[in-house]
């Protein structure tokens, strides 16, 4: 890192300091050199952290007055919702929270796709962030199974069955999951401590990430390296923070509005019936977030081979530092790669609408042809894109790129709709 | 701008599909103007009155309400009886408690702190007693059925003959908007049922709008508060958004070029 060397000015400072780099710490967050070009898709970061803390936040005050037992899981939700003071209010968050956490996360990941902000030097970076996304699902998903409603228990019974898949011990696997024969009391507690558990491993994986980040310092639009500290770049104290904070205020009121005036429109209304063993749900859904990987396994006629699918969809992701062989980080530059990013844009809407759907007729079909598509781009366009694609010229820097013939930065930010 | 406006518009739809999922395979629900739609939606004091007349003469027998405190009913947001009528309705209930001293189980009234008295003790009494079909407990019904209020209202008013060639089983009734069309329960409202006290005609259709506006209520007691906190809440972000706005725009403007 290109930080300057920090020096308290009081002597306790110094003292302190010199024991343990607090100050030293603070003082490199503050004036982290950033990129002057960021756009908005580049705050999505910290709406991510907000995120975080308000599941941990809300999830611990949950906690408090949950009860993970199979008999009173679904009263003691209505407890939270009825008796408990603003506690519609903190369970509207947590729930719809999952939701947004996972709109910034695709936003997110999104957005280093077409920015290229997976290469080279930030692969582990990305491989982290892999591992979040990852962690989150697993969260949210065990999450959903707490309230113990009808959808909670019967997505767990699919979910889990999908282990048995695995060959001669897939069927032990699952039974040692559940702790007995079915999802029951003991899958409650379990996931409930999982549960719990696993945000704090986030946690510590956005630490990671952070600190990772830190190192190279961040990509931008332009896609080039900038020099530290330099013209190209403003310290992140005041002016990262304060349009982080701009973007996390319009993130909040979309967010409020799902709390206070559409609470369960993310939700399924079956999970307010309390789970019964012995009545199926017509259709059983997982949260819109799981739809597209929940569309590759239905779509696959084989159950092992179905789940491989799944899972390859999705740890086919980290090794795309490798599989996108073009040296040129960001889309504008690259005029073919930009159009088959909309297309896998598409493609996953595609998947995630499919995945909704009951899995027969064209939709099936449908969801073959894009599952398929989306192993294409990722194994076959990718790595040949980057020797054929005759790219763009890059600007020498984001602030004059003017030798390379190529337009000004501020027009390419215009064009990108930055602000 | 282009790309925002297409990425926005992508996962605005995204989540709109996702949605559809209950909707695409449902025929027209039945319309009502309900009042507590909207972002300052509230219910109506009467209707929730009437609408607990009705649960309580008719619903109750058969459906239970096992999370709706006495207690409730006079709390701000929901019917708001006087807390009087409200111990008078709880007293009007039998509740079984104990053991007492001697170890033994005892009946006396009920009292607000209690839950809605179930009207069988168990959900097998319930099935023997409803031909098998377990009537559901109403207390999240409002929000346990894709289609929420609007369903509700719908199946109250669904009855009608079977279409030519459909034969139904002894006990079980054909209704337009029930899921397979196959109900269980016997037609429950028809015109003058109850007798209103507030003088309101007891038509069938006002008691299935009163019936299904307590019925929100008692799955989302605290509905008022919560469209009265959004719209605050709303309002403050609104605004520190904007503040936020031109701090940023000022403190960039330190920068020789636009953000």
């Amino acid at each position: 890192m290109s930080d300057h060397e920090y020096v308290p000015s009081s002597k306790f400072g110094k003292w302190f300091n010199d024991r343990l780099p607090l100050l030293s710490l603070a003082s490199h967050l503050t004036d982290y050199p950033t990129p002057k070009n960021l756009n908005y898709w580049w705050t999505f970061g910290g709406i991510l952290t907000f995120c975080l803390i308000t599941q941990i936040v809300t999830g611990l005050t949950l906690a408090m007055h949950y009860i993970a037992h199979a008999d009173l899981a679904f009263e003691s939700v209505e407890h939270i919702m009825r008796d408990v003071n603003y506690g519609w209010l903190i369970r509207y968050i947590h729930a719809n929270g999952a939701s947004m956490f996972f709109l910034a996360v695709y936003i997110h990941i999104f957005r280093s796709l077409f920015y290229g902000s997976y290469k080279s030097p930030r692969e582990i970076i990305w491989i982290i962030g892999i591992i979040i996304y990852l962690l989150m699902m697993a969260a949210a998903f065990m999450g959903y199974v707490l309230p113990w409603g009808q959808m909670s228990f019967w997505g767990a019974t699919v979910i889990t069955n999908l282990f048995s898949a695995i060959p001669l011990v897939g069927e032990g696997i699952v039974n040692w999951l559940w702790g007995g024969y079915s999802v029951d009391n003991p899958t409650l507690t379990r996931f409930f401590t999982l549960h719990y558990l696993i945000p704090f491993l986030i946690l510590g994986l956005v630490v990671l990430h952070i600190w990772a980040l830190h190192i190279p310092g961040n990509n931008n639009p332009v896609g080039i390296d900038v020099k530290k500290p330099s013209k190209d770049t403003v310290p992140f104290h005041p002016y990262i923070v304060i349009k982080d904070a701009f973007a996390l205020l319009m993130f909040t009121i979309v967010f409020a509005f799902f709390v206070f005036y559409s609470p369960n429109i993310l939700g399924h209304a079956d999970n307010y019936i309390e789970a019964n063993p012995m009545v199926t749900p017509a259709h059983i859904v997982p949260e819109w977030y799981l739809l597209p990987f929940y569309a590759i396994l239905r779509s696959v006629p084989d159950k092992l081979m179905g789940v491989v699918a799944m899972l390859s969809a999705i740890l086919i992701l980290a090794a795309l530092p490798w599989l996108d062989t073009s040296k040129i980080r960001s889309a504008v530059f690259r005029p073919l790669y930009k159009q088959f990013y909309w297309i896998l844009l598409v493609d996953v809407l595609v998947l995630g609408y499919v995945g909704a759907m009951p899995a027969e007729g064209l939709y099936l079909l449908i969801a073959r042809v894009a599952t398929a598509y989306y192993f294409i781009h990722f194994l076959i366009i990718l790595p040949v894109l980057g020797f054929k694609e005759k790219t763009i010229p890059l600007p020498l820097s984001i602030t004059e790129p003017v030798l390379g013939g190529f337009p000004m930065a501020s027009v390419v930010k215009k064009k990108e709709g930055l602000n | 701008m282009k790309h925002t406006f297409k990425i926005t518009y992508l996962i605005i739809s995204l989540l709109a599909g996702a949605l559809q999922v209950n909707a695409a395979e449902k025929i027209d629900l039945l319309k009502t103007d309900w009042t507590f739609k909207g972002l300052f939606g509230k219910f109506d004091r009467g209707s929730l009155q009437r609408g607990y007349q009705v649960y309580t003469e008719v619903c109750a027998s058969c459906h239970s309400m096992k999370y709706v405190s006495y207690r409730n009913l006079f709390e701000p947001g929901g019917p708001e009886f006087t807390e009087d009528q409200a111990k008078a309705i709880a007293a009007s209930f039998e509740v079984t408690d104990g053991p007492n001293s001697d170890g033994e189980m005892f009946v006396r009234p009920a009292k607000l702190s209690d839950k809605f008295v179930m009207p069988f003790a168990n959900v097998k009494a319930a099935q023997a007693a409803n031909g098998g079909a377990y009537p559901p407990d109403m207390s999240v019904l409002a929000k346990a059925r894709s289609g929420g209020v609007d369903y509700i209202y719908s199946v109250l008013l669904g009855y009608e003959d079977p279409p030519s060639g459909v034969i139904l089983e002894d006990g079980v009734y054909y209704n337009k908007y029930m899921y397979g069309n196959n109900i269980k329960m016997s037609e429950p409202l028809s015109d003058g049922l109850v007798e209103y006290s507030d003088g309101t005609t007891a038509s069938k259709e006002q008691m299935a709008k009163d019936v299904t506006t307590f019925l929100m209520w008692a799955a989302e007691p605290h509905l008022e508060s919560r469209h009265k906190m959004g719209f605050k809440a709303i309002l403050y972000l609104i605004i520190l958004t904007i503040l936020v706005y031109f701090s940023m725009k000022k403190i960039w403007s330190r920068i020789e070029s636009e953000v």
